[in-house]
């Protein structure tokens, strides 16, 4: 999978709710296209984006076909300390890419 | 005139839907129904065929020029204390050829209950996002989309 684009701020005041973006390059195939001799291409999609901070689940997501090529995601989380904020994509190949971004609460 | 002889009848009726049927099949795949959107709705949750039209806000446009990427937002009135937060939203649709679109997993550590993301649509149609909240109720909000583009078909 591509270098995922995250966006989110790098200090926050604790207790602060903070949005963050996340979009990742990946055609999601639906599995219901088909190819020029006509036969299906297969499915192929990210299935699941799980988001941490120090290792505890803050946020996840079940992906469909129906979401669009490139995904992009956007949620909020509380600020409630610094740490390693990481987060993983995980596709029908069995493939997960992880990327961590350093958030810094006080 | 007399009438045609019964068998020729049912022989013309069969040919006809036979012809029909397999035009049909030809030009696009299956796509999914409103009994395929509630049985996926059941799929989600038992009492989530029972939400509740309310506390839900689900944000599409009105018309969307390309199919292949429609931009999506849900948000649900709650405190999202530990006492009161929402703990899935789920967005379905009524004409894709699969009905869930995404699931999605908050908490108390969310802050806020929204979400955003992007969704293909393959015709114009209703699209439902149910919300399950701590105290187990669900609520519900659907939006119309008019597609110009269709996704998923047109490649």
């Amino acid at each position: 999978m591509a270098r995922p684009r995250i966006n989110v701020p790098s200090t926050a005041r604790r207790g602060e709710i903070v949005e963050i973006k996340t979009l990742i390059a990946h055609p999601m195939e639906t599995g219901f296209r088909p190819d020029e001799s006509g036969r299906l291409r297969p499915r192929d999609i990210i299935h699941t984006f799980v988001c941490t901070l120090n290792g505890e689940e803050v946020f996840r997501a079940e992906l469909f076909p129906a979401i669009a090529a490139n995904p992009f995601i956007a949620f909020t989380m509380v600020a409630t300390e610094s740490g390693d904020l990481a987060f993983h994509w995980t596709d029908d190949r069995g493939a997960t890419q992880t990327e961590t971004v350093r958030i810094t609460v006080t | 005139m007399t009438a045609p002889h019964r068998d020729t009848l049912s022989r013309r009726r069969l040919l006809a839907a036979g012809a029909g049927a397999a035009v049909v099949a030809l030009v696009r795949p299956a796509l999914a129904t409103p009994q395929g959107m509630a049985d996926a709705i059941r799929a989600f949750a038992e009492g989530a065929a029972r939400a509740q039209p309310g506390r839900v806000r689900l944000e599409l446009p009105a018309l969307v020029e390309n199919g292949n990427s429609a931009p999506l937002t849900v948000t649900v009135d709650s405190p999202m204390t530990p006492d009161a937060f929402v703990r899935r939203i789920s967005v379905f649709n009524e004409k894709n050829p699969q009905p869930n679109v995404a699931t999605f997993h908050l908490g108390p550590r969310s802050g806020r209950a929204f979400v955003s993301t992007r969704m293909r649509l393959a015709d114009s149609q209703t699209v439902v996002a149910i919300a399950e909240l701590s105290d187990g109720t669900f609520w519900s909000d659907s939006a119309e989309v008019i597609v110009t583009l269709a996704a998923c078909l047109d490649g």
